[in-house]
Formats: structure tokens, sequence, C-alpha cells
């Protein structure tokens, strides 16, 4: 037996105060709130669960929340396939490898409202160049108009945004490989594509993992670009999650069930990836992993 | 199997012009069919490159590569048939140890029931066949470096085996048992074994030709008898032994021979060869000094500065006109201490005489 020294506790005292305020204490009164009507300052009263259950029959909500989940999916679907032919597509080293590095990174470091102005206007028929040539090709387009153009814009945006952070993960996780796995592969008589089945994809699992999960909750969370965008129009076609909640919180001031939602939301992403992780874990390495 | 020759040089630079720009310099080499063969030096001395070309992964910059008179500079690994083992363990992790083994031969599309039981023949004499059905990550590394063997030898039609240092990361007792391994399957599969390490004790035990190397040059080929006894290169008396063979600068002057302030007579049936050889260099193995008295002709002064306990020797540091000598005497000598002086004779039949680094007698 071990002795037990429980002084210990006091070592993580420090962590335990700055995660308090920095995240239990904001969580809190969203917690607050969604357990009181608030009529006003003077004014509360204790609902109980009843902002959830009135949150989660709400056929909007209900809307929101599979729109986001196709979204969230149409996104991992585009984005990691497209980042790992990227990443194998690009060059291992020199000064073309440097370039395209840059020229990738670039996109990852326009801030989110802009990303959404900048589609603004590259999607207009009048004066967009991406816009005006649909138009000039006879094809009927507006990410205003139509809700499936609308879509695709929002989607075709978050690909252009994002795609590049899969595709740079990746890149380093393909230079990681030693050249003696190639090397073997040659001597073995693997095809290209069982190089990428059997070496690059296993070895890439570590960070696609990291990808899947980063462009799983950012878009669950995405906000500003659509919102800059579509307003998440037509109708309600671009409203996704945190949109609603934000219509809900201060649009509406609807403070006890937008808190609720929070809540409900914060579950569903941990829930999602919870399950993502799991899977992904199971799907690469099976239990004797854990050996190495 | 085949026989292997190389009559080739490669630089990694397009433009080579100077010595140092090659990472081999032009050479001819002949490697028979069946033979253990370890290429032997230190870090950056061109072994790996040497290894690449043969195996094609690396195509030489000018010359050929030939197997059984046949050129295959151009052709790939695959067409060569090599196999090759590298210096970490290659395995495909998401593979089981079984299909890791049978991967070369579904490449080849060779039919199943030949591929299960070439994969059982294989696996009985690595002595794999309990961990088959194991998925291969989750491995040791020595199990993982047999399974690259294995991946080598599960095609019977192999010209060759060549070894990147297979055994670098392999635990120390671990590394005899692999190294028995790879000479019982010399043995009975008659392979041309091509082995790259910059470990003399490996080379040496392995193979029956060592090709030692240093700065993209083969110096000397020969067994390790050969390499020990009469180095043909400074490099190889340096390399080789350890420690290595000890070096005086001397100066032959008609039958006598000069090494600082002593002069010493010229060993009997050599002395014709080096009659006109001016400076030389004289190379002693610490095997072969021997301690001796003081008024023998032919011993040199020296100043002990370190004794050892090796265990079965005494090995004796000393100064010999400036140049370190040491030497290896046996147990039942009365150690000299250190200050102490002692008289070596360095001149007997294990003798060599090298000219420009190289050996003239």
């Amino acid at each position: 037996m071990k002795p037990i020294n429980q002084n210990a506790w006091l070592l993580i005292l420090p962590v335990v105060l700055c995660v308090a305020f920095s995240a239990i204490l904001p969580l809190m009164t969203v917690v607050n709130y969604s357990v009181q009507d608030i009529i006003s300052p003077e004014r509360r009263v204790f609902v109980g669960t009843e902002w959830f259950k009135m949150v989660m029959r709400d056929p909007e909500l209900h809307e929101a929340l599979l729109r986001q989940i196709v979204f969230s999916l149409a996104v991992l679907l585009v984005e990691v396939p497209l980042g790992i032919a990227l990443a194998l597509s690009m060059p291992a080293s020199g000064w073309k490898a440097s370039a395209v590095l840059v020229i990738l990174a670039m996109s990852l470091l326009i801030p989110w409202n802009v990303v959404g102005t900048i589609w603004q206007i590259f999607g207009r028929t009048d004066i967009g160049l991406f816009g005006a040539a649909l138009a000039k090709l006879g094809i009927n387009y507006s990410y205003t108009g139509y809700a499936t153009d609308a879509w695709a814009t929002v989607l075709l945006m978050d690909v252009w945004h994002w795609t590049s952070l899969v595709a740079l993960l990746c890149y380093a996780g393909l230079r990681a490989i030693p050249d003696a796995y190639y090397q073997a592969a040659r001597i073995d008589g693997a095809s290209k594509l069982a190089v990428f089945r059997y070496i690059q994809l296993p070895k890439l699992r570590g960070v696609l993992m990291i990808a899947v999960l980063l462009r799983f909750m950012d878009s669950f969370m995405i906000y500003t670009e659509p919102f800059v965008l579509t307003g998440g129009g037509p109708g309600n076609s671009t409203t996704f999650l945190s949109q609603y909640l934000t219509q809900k919180a201060v649009g509406q001031f609807d403070v006890g069930p937008a808190a609720a939602f929070s809540l409900i939301y914060f579950l569903i992403i941990l829930l999602l990836c919870f399950i993502l992780y799991n899977w992904m874990q199971r799907v690469g390495g099976g239990p004797e992993r854990a050996h190495e | 199997m085949a026989r292997i020759e190389l009559d080739l040089a490669h630089s990694y630079k397009s433009v080579a012009a100077r010595d140092e720009d090659y990472a081999l310099l032009p050479l001819k080499m002949t490697f028979e069919d069946g033979g253990a063969y370890a290429l032997l030096g230190p870090s950056g001395c061109g072994k790996t490159t040497m290894l690449n070309i043969i195996s094609g992964l690396l195509v030489p910059s000018q010359g050929k590569v030939s197997f059984d008179g046949r050129d295959v500079t151009h052709q790939t690994p695959q067409e060569r048939n090599i196999a090759q083992v590298f210096q970490f363990p290659v395995i495909y992790d998401t593979m089981s140890v079984v299909e890791n083994l049978a991967f070369p031969l579904r490449n080849r599309r060779i039919p199943e029931a030949q591929i299960q039981r070439r994969v059982r023949e294989v696996a009985e004499m690595l002595e794999l066949s309990g961990q088959l059905e194991q998925r291969a990550a989750g491995l040791s590394a020595d199990v993982k470096q047999k399974i690259s063997l294995g991946r080598g030898l599960v095609r019977n039609d192999v010209s060759a085996v060549l070894f990147d240092e297979p055994l670098t990361v392999i635990d120390p007792h671990l590394k005899w048992q692999l190294r028995r391994k790879l000479k019982q399957i010399h043995h009975e599969l008659k392979l041309t074994l091509i082995y790259v390490t910059h470990d003399q004790v490996e080379a040496l035990t392995f193979a029956d030709q060592v090709i030692v190397m240093t700065q993209g040059k083969a110096v000397q080929t020969g067994t390790p008898d050969q390499l020990f006894e009469r180095p043909q290169h400074t490099f190889v008396g340096h390399f080789i032994g350890s420690p290595g063979m000890n070096f005086l600068d001397a100066q032959v002057v008609g039958e006598q021979l000069k090494i600082g302030d002593s002069t010493l007579s010229l060993p009997a049936g050599r002395a014709q060869t080096l009659s006109s050889a001016g400076r030389t260099t004289v190379g002693i193995r610490p095997e072969f000094v021997r301690l001796s008295d003081s008024h023998d002709s032919g011993a040199l002064r020296a100043t002990v500065s370190l004794v050892k306990d090796i265990g079965t020797h005494w090995m004796i540091s000393a100064t010999v006109a400036d140049r370190l000598v040491r030497a290896r005497v046996a147990p039942d000598v009365r150690a000299p201490r250190v200050g102490d002086t002692v008289w070596f004779t360095v001149i007997g039949p294990h003798t060599c005489f090298y000219k420009d680094d190289r050996l003239i007698a």
C-alpha cells in the first residue's frame, strides 16, 4: 500500500480556483438563469425544469438541431477527405513546400466576420467574382434568395476557411512517417492505394482525430460567418444552433429558455465529441494499442 | 538468389567535382551468391547509400549494378526481388502478424493456399507461430523486427536480403538471439545476405566477408581474421579491434628503422620491400605488443600513463616517442605502475607497415 497524503489536494487548489473562475462560475450563472423565471430584478420565480421542457419541445429548435447536425456532417465529409488529398499532393520539401504552407495558412488567419464579408461580396451576382461567374454560366444563383444556394455557399465558405487546418495537420502527420515505411512498401510491392490504406492512413490516425474533433466542435458552434453572409436566411434555412440561441437570448431576451438551451447545447457537443472520440479510437487501433 | 556486381559511384549533388561531393567514390565490388557480407564503417561513410543502391531504392549517379550479369541499375526493388530490413522495425500497424507476413505475397497475387503455406513456414522458422493472429502494432521491437525480416523471407525467390543496422533498437540480451537466428537462416536458406552496421562485433560475428568503409570508399574486403591481422589501410587497423591498432611514425634508413630516438632493425624477410620506403607508419595491435627487458634489442622505451584491469588482461597505455601506445598483456605479468618506464617490443610477424595509409609490408 502506498501511503496516502491528503495534503496533496492542496497542490491542485490553484488549478481548481482558476477553473472555477474561468469556467464553473460562469456556467453556474447560466444554470441559475435556466431554473428561474426572472420577471424583473426584484421578482424571480423558481421554475425547476420547466424551461428545459419547453425548449426541448420547441419545433424551431428541432429544425435548427437537425440543420446543425447535417451541416457539421457535411463539413466533416468534405473537409476531411479534401484535407487529406491536399496534404498528399503537397510537396514534401524545398521552397515549394514553404510557399504552399504559407498559402494554405492564409485563410486560417482571417477573422470570421471578414470571411463572411468576403463571401458576401464574392457571391454577389453583380460585382462578386463567384456569383457573377455563375450568373454568366446561366445558373440562377442567389444565396439570399434560395435555401439550397445559401446552404451551399455557407458550406463552401466553411470549406474554404477551414480545409487548410485539416490539410496542415495531415501534412504534419505525413511528414512524421519515416522513409523506411515507404521503402519497405516499395520492396513489398505495395500499390499506391495500399501505401495509403496501410501506412499513411493508420499513421495519420492521431492527427485525423484532432482534425475531426476540432472541425466538428467548431462547425457545431458556427455563428459569425452565416450570420454575416445570410443572417440565417432565407427563412430559417441557415439558422444554426448558435444563431437560434442568440435570437432567444439577445433578440427576445428570453434568458431562462436561452440558458436552458445553452446547457443542452453544451451537453450535445460534449456527448457527440465523446462518441466520435471513442469511435475513432476503436476504428483505428483496438485495445492492443494501449501497450504502445 | 544472385551474384551482385557493382561498378559505380554515387553523389547526392547534381554536379560532383571534388571527392567530398561523393557519397560513394568509384568502386568495383562483387557479392558472391549465397555469401554473408557485412558493410562496416562509421556513420556517414556511405554504407547505407551502397545498400540502397543494391536494393534499388537509389539509382547510382554513375555506373551500374548487375545481378547475375544482368543489368538492373534502373530496376525497382520489386523487380530486383530484394528484401530489406530497416533500422527501425517497419510493420503495418493495422494488420495482424499473419497479414503482415502475407502482404508481399498478396501484392504479387500469389494463390491464397500457397500464401498460407509459405507464411506458416516462415513463421515457424522465425518462431512467430504462436503470435500469428495478434495485431502487429502491440508487439515488442524484436518481434516486430522479426516480422520485417519475415516479410523479406516469405518470397522464396529473393535475390538477396539486405539489413540496414537491424539490431539498433533491440535490447542487448535479445540481440544475440536475433543474430543467431540470422546466421541460422543464412545456413538453411543459402541466401545472399548483406548487413550494414557500425558495430564491429556484429559485423565480425555475422559475416564471412566484411567490407570496411570510410568516407565513401571501401578500404578493405576480407574475412574477420584478415581485417584483424593484416589491415590493408590504417583506417581498418584503427576501426577494427578494441582498442584499435597503435601507430608510430617511423623512418627507414637502409636496413634500419628509426622511431623517435630509437633505432630498430627491420624484420627479416620484409627488409627488402621496406628498404626504399622512407617515411612509413608502423602499425601494431595492442594484442601483439610485448613487454620486454631494457636490453632487448628492438624494444622501445615507454612511459606508462594508465593501467587498466580489463578482466582477462592488463591494458597498459604508455607514451612512446610522443605517441600513445596501448598494450594488452597477460595477467601473470606484474603490472607496471603509472609513471614507470617499460620497454615495448613492437616489431614482429604481426607488425604492419604503411605508407600514405596503405599497407606496404
